[in-house]
């Protein structure tokens, strides 16, 4: 028999990603991939996976799922949530370490209170046919990842692996800094010029918060609307993941990582690629405040923050 | 040359032609991207053409945004390239009632008859100026500024795949079911996306494109040939 994990509950927005889908953005099909690639990273690590290995990653609500395979080992990481398994006996597994879990074994995601997004890596991953190059699940694309969709009950996820080792658990030293309280740095533009002076010095000091009204393709924001100065319609040009764009209302929207490859309203500015991962954590209602920076602090910043990743890769600590 | 070079964050660049819709400077957008394509700049990951840019993704560990601007613009003054001709593809349509749920409107409100506007469209050598917004969706033009319909008040939610719609000037084929406010004046039966093809999308930028009228009958003839993959869109490679 295939091993797989069964879907009790979905969660409620869960899908299969790896590292992504780039190099198609011309026939208009988004990059996907993690919203936050650093935590994704980092469950794979612990369970001793290749940087990209498909994973799940969960919004807000985590899955439930049950072992249909001799052995699994799993590591949950870009939360404080952490999982739970037993009915009656209720063991926690706390976020950060691996841990072995057998047949009919049941376990779920307790609620994630503190980060928009989490990721649950598998040793081995989960089998996945590559479309395009990639496991990635682009859910408006209808590609990739389980049958281009999030997950839903009832369904079976093919694992690569039957049956893992047993061997010692692996454990963050330290937990992520998530980061809540950083700026989130981006560089003025594209479309800068479309933008009062005033829009500007608005976007860059006023408090923002995420909107219920965000998924992947997307987080729309709460705050002070900022004025254009000629009009709220450009003709269409060529979208990255963390475009600021401001349609006529006002409100900025961030590109994430499912965004359109291509935009009709002006982009005030691009968040750096190191703080892509920072706006993905922020789950509806946390606060949002933007610095412009320039090209060598984005390059200082990935250079930091890649420095900071790979210590936390080589820290991790065997458990007894 | 009016060209401006635009930091799209840290990651990439906007090469940017001008600010319309129009036939040369998508010209100039194709002929550059064929011209970067075929330079093998190391550095640079993936290009997006768009109606008057090209977005030029870079890995800035392997070049610094000063030095591949200066190596586009190098590009820009040599000025060759072999820029693709492109194919003339043959899509057809059915514009019957029951696959233009927008047509009498349209015919109404520019004081047209469906057949008239139909016939335009059907007459039409489109230029597919960029696939953007899902897979495989064409932005193609031009229509006389006469049918040039703002975008409608209330956009649907569910689109079905394969509707040929329009707006602003341009066409547009829906190629998956997915939300839309252009006006719907027709379907096709042809595949425009398919993930597991060599080539996924049936269109690319540069491409030329004339709808066929084809009936109701038709429609469900060729459809059942497109799910067993017995149906090929006729398709002639146009000369240098």
């Amino acid at each position: 028999m295939m091993p797989v994990l069964e879907v009790i509950d979905p969660g409620l927005s869960t899908t299969i990603q790896d590292s992504g889908r780039p190099g198609f953005r011309d026939i208009g099909v988004p990059a996907s991939g993690p919203l936050d690639r650093i935590s994704f990273r980092l469950a794979n690590a612990i369970v001793g996976n290749h940087s990209g290995a498909p994973a799940l990653e969960m919004l807000m609500l985590g899955p439930t799922l049950k072992i249909l395979a001799e052995s699994v080992r799993v590591a949950l990481v870009g939360s404080d949530a952490g999982m739970e398994t037993g009915r009656d006996n209720v063991r926690r597994i706390s976020s950060g370490r691996s841990i072995r879990l057998s047949r009919g074994e049941v376990f779920r995601v307790t609620p994630l209170d503190d980060s928009a997004c989490a990721y649950l890596a598998i040793e081995g991953g989960i089998r996945v046919v590559p479309v395009l190059g990639s496991a990635s699940t682009n859910v408006r694309g209808r590609i990739g990842g389980f049958h281009g969709r999030r997950l839903e009950q009832g369904d079976q996820l093919p694992l690569e692996l039957n049956s893992v080792h047993l061997r010692a658990e692996y454990a963050m030293a330290r937990s992520l800094d998530l980061g809540f309280d950083d700026p989130i740095r981006v560089i003025l533009g594209p479309q800068a010029d479309y933008f009062t002076d005033e829009a500007i010095k608005t976007f860059l000091s006023s408090d923002y918060t995420v909107s219920s009204q965000s998924d992947r393709m997307g987080y729309r924001l709460e705050g002070p609307a900022l004025t254009h100065l000629k009009g709220y319609n450009i003709v269409s040009d060529g979208i990255v993941t963390g475009a600021i764009q401001v349609p006529g209302s006002g409100h900025p929207i961030v590109l994430m990582a499912d965004n359109p490859t291509t935009g009709g309203y002006p982009k005030i500015a691009t968040v750096i690629s190191a703080d892509v991962p920072l706006i993905a954590r922020r789950r509806p209602g946390r606060r949002i405040r933007f610095a412009a920076v320039d090209l060598r602090e984005a390059r200082l910043a990935y250079t930091h923050q890649e420095a900071a990743v790979q210590r936390l890769v080589q820290s991790m600590a065997v458990q007894s | 040359m009016n060209v401006r070079f635009l930091h799209s964050g840290d990651t990439a660049l906007v090469v940017e032609f001008g600010d319309r819709i129009d036939r040369d400077l998508s010209n100039r957008v194709l002929h550059l991207n064929a011209s970067i394509r075929a330079s093998n700049i190391a550095g640079i990951t993936e290009t997006v053409p768009t109606f008057r840019s090209l977005l030029v993704l870079y890995d800035p560990f392997a070049i610094d945004a000063g030095n591949l601007t200066s190596k586009i613009e190098r590009l820009l003054d040599e000025g060759h390239g072999e820029s693709s001709p492109g194919k003339l593809w043959q899509i057809p349509v059915c514009y019957e009632s029951g696959y233009a749920p927008d047509l009498a409107e349209v015919a109404a409100r520019t004081g047209r008859s469906s057949e008239e506007i139909v016939r335009l469209h059907a007459e039409t050598t489109f230029h597919v100026y960029m696939i953007g917004f899902v897979p495989g969706h064409p932005y193609m033009g031009d229509l006389p500024d006469w049918l040039a319909l703002p975008r409608r008040l209330d956009p649907r939610v569910k689109v079905p795949a394969g509707s040929i719609a329009i707006s602003g000037g341009l066409s547009v084929i829906y190629p998956v079911e997915s939300p839309g406010g252009w006006h719907l004046i027709g379907a096709t039966p042809v595949r425009l996306f398919d993930p597991l093809a060599a080539r996924p999308s049936l269109l690319s930028p540069g491409d030329k494109v004339k709808f066929n009228r084809i009936t109701d009958r038709e429609f469900h003839a060729i459809h059942a040939a497109v799910e067993t993959g017995s149906f090929e869109v006729p398709c002639d490679v146009l000369g240098g």
